[in-house]
């Protein structure tokens, strides 16, 4: 809960919701920018993202250095897993399964 | 080692250790505490205890949030849940965590309806797609996610979404910090202050530890060469007999914190007069709760909350842990009746409480030495 996530910003979403959309490792998710209001963040920028809120900007190489820190600790997997949670409407509310589920928490949608 | 080498400039990271040993002077011993459960993580996973001279010990401290909740507090947040139109939703941290009556996960099975986010915005997602349904989410963090939390509670009044509440266990760090100051049994030299709550609070509200305790505190940022440049930073400090906050992670964490984050939580929540922490017992002006404003999406208020306490087994000694008296080890449940595959204490849960990591890190690496040398021994 403790370390986060690095993600680039590739779009922000127009209108009054501060929502985003990051990249991490090739994968896109929403992002809620709304404690970034003060220091809005560009499309190319590059954040640290906590439960799915974009906390701080950060530079692309501590970016870098923050996902391989996120591999030296075993937790990249765990990372993914949750990008990929992030903002999944569909699955979440259907209660269907996400792809790459690991352990307990593939089946915790059923 | 051979971890440390990946991350950037290993000749810094040389360097660093060497001003370390320069700087202890060898007739002392320092006493510095990791604030925050994601340090104690990298400290075990990089070994930077084998780095480290001896005498300078680093003590786990209570910044684990899975860790220091009360055991009542999750079966208190289970009972609320168990109305068959309610939704419990919760990070999946929390899902092995035991309450008296089973975790998260077991209650599951039981036939609870338990899901897993990883956004509290994903929480009210999921109840704006199911407005029959009731959806309780259990917050749980220090001041890294409590902003969250609270950005997400307006947004449901915002739109009006009346089938969303929050049963809310954040907390605060500072107050933490001072219950084990004022604890008699605990000397320590310094503090390696958190990284990620610091990108929220700032470095001010660590100020009256230098001021009036006359220790110094370095906010640090989580690679090895980050951790030892904190531990060199607190060096120098103590070596001048001086007692600073010094920032460390300057690339995340700014002075004053990020203000939006701070106006969020200040609207939403105020001061519980007092919290029970785990180990720690009960802690004044510790924890957050919704504000009258808020009270429609406060399941404390929504609810009849059961306020189960419940004390933790007699042989573990889970607070004695997470008060750095004890070492993981030296609890006498430590690898034998709890293990991560069968937790008795949420130290063992998490991967940032200092028993599973202890575990992972060390006390596996040592029972694979233990039977090497057993079958060499035989053969």
């Amino acid at each position: 809960m403790c370390l986060a996530i690095p993600g680039k910003i590739v779009d922000i979403a127009a209108g009054q919701n501060l929502v985003g959309t990051v990249e991490v490792t090739g994968v896109r998710r929403k992002v809620q920018l709304g404690l970034l209001e003060d220091d809005m963040p560009k499309i190319g920028d590059w954040v640290l993202i906590h439960v799915g809120f974009a906390m701080s900007r950060i530079s692309e190489q501590d970016a870098a250095e923050q996902m391989r820190l996120l591999t030296a600790l075993g937790e990249t997997e765990q990372a993914m897993e949750e990008v990929r949670g992030y903002g999944l409407e569909n699955d979440i509310a259907n209660g269907a399964g996400r792809d790459g589920p690991t352990q307990w928490s593939g089946k915790s949608h059923a | 080692m051979r971890f440390v080498d990946e991350f950037r400039d290993p000749e810094l990271i040389t360097r660093a250790s060497e001003e370390i040993r320069r700087l202890a002077d060898p007739a002392r011993h320092y006493r510095i505490m990791e604030v925050c459960g994601g340090h104690t993580h990298a400290i075990y996973r990089f070994g930077l205890k084998d780095i480290l001279p001896s005498n300078i010990e680093l003590i786990h401290g209570p910044g684990c949030p899975v860790c220091v909740l009360p055991m009542g507090r999750i079966d208190d947040g289970l009972a609320i849940a168990r109305d068959p139109n309610t939704i419990f939703v919760a990070f999946g941290d929390m899902m092995r965590v035991p309450g008296a009556h089973g975790s998260p996960f077991e209650h599951k099975a039981r036939g609870i309806d338990v899901r897993i986010v990883y956004s509290p915005a994903d929480a009210l997602e999921l109840a704006r797609k199911n407005p029959e349904k009731e959806v309780i989410f259990f917050a749980i963090g220090f001041e890294t996610t409590a902003p969250s939390t609270a950005l997400t509670i307006m947004s449901a009044r915002a739109h009006d979404i009346r089938n969303f509440s929050v049963f809310c266990n954040h907390v605060t760090i500072v107050p933490a910090i001072r219950a084990i100051l004022d604890s008699p049994d605990m000397r320590l030299d310094g503090f390696i202050g958190p990284g990620h709550v610091s990108t929220v609070i700032g470095c001010r509200p660590y100020e009256w530890i230098a001021r009036n305790e006359g220790k110094p505190v370095v906010t640090s940022g989580f690679e090895p060469l980050d951790l030892l440049q904190s531990i060199v930073m607190l060096l120098r400090q103590l070596h001048a007999g001086e007692a600073r906050v010094e920032n460390q992670y300057k690339r995340a964490v700014p002075w004053e914190g990020n203000r939006a984050a701070l106006k969020a939580m200040a609207e939403v929540f105020e001061l519980r007069p007092y919290f029970e922490w785990r180990g720690l017992g009960f802690i004044s002006q510790s924890a957050l709760r919704l504000r009258e404003k808020y009270a429609g999406w406060d399941a404390e208020q929504r609810y009849s909350v059961p306020e189960t306490r419940v004390a933790d087994p007699k042989s573990a000694q889970c607070g004695e842990v997470l008060k750095g008296v004890l070492k993981p080890a030296q609890c006498k449940l430590f690898g034998k009746e709890c293990t991560p595959e069968h937790p008795i204490g949420a130290l063992m849960v998490s991967s940032e409480g200092s028993c599973a990591a202890y575990y992972n890190y060390e006390y596996r690496k040592s029972l694979v030495t233990r039977i090497d040398l057993a079958t060499s021994s035989v053969a």
